[in-house]
């Protein structure tokens, strides 16, 4: 039967859950307005809605990674969403295919205010090794508006909890 | 080189792997014959010949007895057409498609002639891939206006999905025609990560087109960095160290490791087995983690260069990296013997997305999905490369198609890949781990082939007399695969349907280029 054994792992691999990392504040490229009644709303957690708009999906292997059970991201009040409905964050990682563009303004536009957008990636922030071309619009900041950069290729699980919680943590309005 | 009656003259062209030129119809006959034999075809590209000698090219590797068979056919300037192929093997009909958006090069009488890769950002009559395209051109912003197949008739309606996902997955568009929750229907609208990969190769130095090869699908990073550099050094005639093609085969099973790690966790998540999603991404993150420690990237990313590898491995870090192996042998094994044993995922899994064996040959289905409906083929096992050939790697077949079947073949292939990396580190040759490439003299071309974790890459390479880039073809598994996916969820419900999805997890931008 399934459920000792099930059980029995559970209570030998115990926590592995690492205590958050400090928010990198210098990962923030555009000084947004907030009210103190926005962090209010938000409190201290945050939805986010990845959007792959055209990566070669080496990012989202990361963003799979701290969903994994070293991270406990949602102890820290960060949940993904499967809408931008339902999203404070867009989390953008890829050179902005020409083909996904619309798709990407149309959910820009469908995530409700305020609102946060990070490019995930060295494509995301500067369009990486694919740049610019008949197929592509380069990096995400070509297409919409975008706060927090997080390069790398791809960014390590700890760069993009960094570049999360520079979005969205207190002390955003007297960074410069 | 004889395949059924006939020889058509392919010359070796690397270990396993045959080259030859033929007129187009012959490339028909030659098909035929293949099909015969119980081959497959792999990969169809097309290329711009113009400036070299006059006209276009279409290009096909095909898997026979004898290993991969790379035939090509020069196409006039004007109106290039060859005869279609997908009518002997019906994988060819997406490769044809976006053979035709990119190069303007036709397959002749052609049952599906609709656009593939091209959504409504360059005009119909532009082809991208052509060498007088003019990048300067505006781009235009149509909209897509597919024609999908509709299903009609009484209680039949449509659900689709995407190109944003739910989840964390890549960009493409599902189309499904449903009776209830049964599926009738499911036609793929893919293309969306489509960024320019095989344009943006020409005129890139030999180095910057390895990193390029190993971002056409991240997840198979070192399966395509390989493929490339053995095009490469195949076509320069560059010998590479023994060392660094031992550790080559060393990175390419740890990433099999840690992609398969991960699939057998979100599979008991799609069970609403939490726990497996749990155990088995703690385990795939201890695995990148030490990656990230023995050589600086949890994938790997440019360890392998062309003409050999630009990381090593210690005796210190050989210990840690078996040891490690050794762990998570044991905790897989004990964590299968949970999914045995557990009730549900048993039952979500068996006898659901079903592709049978026949169906399977029929129409192509490949790599790991290939293997869980009894296609035995693995090219490290039949047309092994260095150092496989010193290996005697076991295949993981099974014969019942669906996501159980595509589940145990992962549990194979971990337990396997762990004693490869076991034996590698074991028998690690001493030496240099790079030499530097035989210098260009002129324009030559080479192939690599490489067993990813999916399946197998494929990488074409032309170089110029300049010693760049000319022409590169990498081609994924997952060309051949996602159209098996239409069928092997028909008739089951739609929530199995992200289930079945996963169990082939195939990779969009690989297939989108």
């Amino acid at each position: 039967m399934a459920t000792h054994l099930i059980l029995q792992k559970i209570f030998k691999t115990g926590f592995v859950s690492e205590p958050a990392p400090e928010a990198d504040l210098a990962l923030r490229t555009r000084e947004q307005e907030l009210h103190a009644d926005i962090l209010r709303v938000f409190g201290q957690s945050v939805a986010i809605r990845h959007v792959d708009a055209g990566s070669c999906n080496g990012c989202e292997l990361e963003i799979h990674a701290i969903n994994g059970p070293h991270y406990n991201i949602e102890g820290m009040g960060v949940k993904f969403v499967a809408s931008p409905r339902h999203a404070d964050v867009l989390l953008v990682t890829g050179p902005v295919s020409r083909n996904l563009e619309v798709a990407l303004k149309r959910a820009f536009e469908a995530t409700p205010e305020p609102k946060w957008v990070i490019a995930m990636g060295d494509c995301g922030c500067t369009g990486g090794m694919f740049g610019e071309s008949y197929a592509s619009c380069g990096k995400v900041s070509n297409v919409i508006p975008v706060d927090v950069e997080v390069p790398g290729c791809p960014p390590t699980p700890i760069a993009l909890l960094q570049g999360i919680l520079a979005a969205v943590s207190k002390g955003r309005n007297t960074a410069a | 080189m004889q395949i059924g009656e006939h020889d058509w003259h392919l010359d070796p062209f690397g270990r396993h792997i045959w080259r030859g030129r033929m007129e187009a119809g012959q490339l028909l006959a030659l098909a035929r014959a293949v099909k015969e034999e119980g081959g497959q075809l792999v990969a169809l590209w097309g290329s711009d010949d113009r400036h070299l000698d006059g006209g276009f090219a279409i290009h096909a590797a095909f898997l026979t007895g004898a290993g991969l068979a790379w035939a090509s056919s020069a196409l006039p300037a004007e109106a290039p057409a060859y005869p279609d192929l997908a009518h002997i093997f019906p994988q060819a009909d997406r490769m044809q498609r976006a053979t035709f958006d990119l190069l303007g090069i036709t397959a002749s009488e052609a049952v599906d002639e609709r656009k593939w890769l091209r959504h409504g950002a360059w005009p119909a009559n532009v082809f991208p891939l052509r060498r007088d395209f003019d990048p300067s051109l505006p781009p235009i912003h149509d909209t897509d206006a597919y024609p999908f197949i509709r299903v009609e008739g009484d209680g039949v309606h449509e659900i689709p999905v995407g190109p944003i996902h739910a989840g964390t997955i890549e960009p493409g568009h599902f189309r499904f025609s449903i009776i209830g929750e049964r599926i009738l229907r499911l036609e793929q609208r893919l293309g969306y990560t489509h960024k320019g990969t095989e344009k943006r190769f020409e005129g890139m130095d030999l180095a910057t087109g390895a990193k390029l090869a190993g971002r056409v699908s991240g997840d198979s990073h070192s399966a395509y960095a390989w493929a490339y550099c053995m095009a490469v050094e195949s076509a320069t005639a560059s010998a590479v160290p023994e060392r660094a093609v031992w550790l080559r085969a060393l990175f390419l099973e740890i990433e099999r490791i840690a992609n398969h790690l991960g699939d057998l966790g979100y599979l008991g998540n799609d069970v609403a087995l939490g726990f497996g999603f749990m155990q088995f991404w703690r385990l795939k993150e201890d695995w990148l983690r030490l990656s990230a420690k023995l050589f600086g990237h949890r994938y790997l990313f440019d360890c392998i260069v062309p003409g050999g590898v630009a990381k090593d491995i210690d005796d210190g870090g050989r210990a840690e990296l078996a040891a490690e192996a050794d762990r998570i042998e044991a905790e897989v094994r004990s964590l299968k013997a949970i999914y045995d044993d557990h009730a549900t995922l048993q039952d979500r899994f068996a006898n659901t997305g079903i592709v049978k064996p026949d169906l399977a040959a029929r129409l192509g289905l490949t790599g790991l999905a290939g293997r869980a409906s009894a296609q035995a083929w693995d090219a490290r096992a039949q047309f092994p490369q260095a150092p496989y050939d010193q290996l005697d790697v076991s295949m993981a077949t099974q014969r019942r198609g669906d996501v159980l079947a595509r589940a145990e073949v992962r549990f194979a292939e971990v337990t396997e890949s762990l004693r490869l990396i076991r034996a590698l580190l074991t028998r690690l040759p001493a030496g240099e781990l790079h030499a530097p490439l035989a210098p260009v003299a002129a324009v030559c071309e080479g192939v690599g082939w490489v067993e990813g974790w999916r399946g197998e890459v494929v990488v074409a390479v032309r170089i110029g007399a300049d010693g760049r880039l000319d022409r590169v073809h990498p081609h994924d598994p997952s060309w051949q695969n996602w159209p098996l996916l239409e069928i092997g969820v028909l008739g089951n419900i739609v929530p199995d349907f992200p289930l079945i999805n996963k169990s082939f997890n195939l990779s969009y931008s690989g297939q989108d280029l």
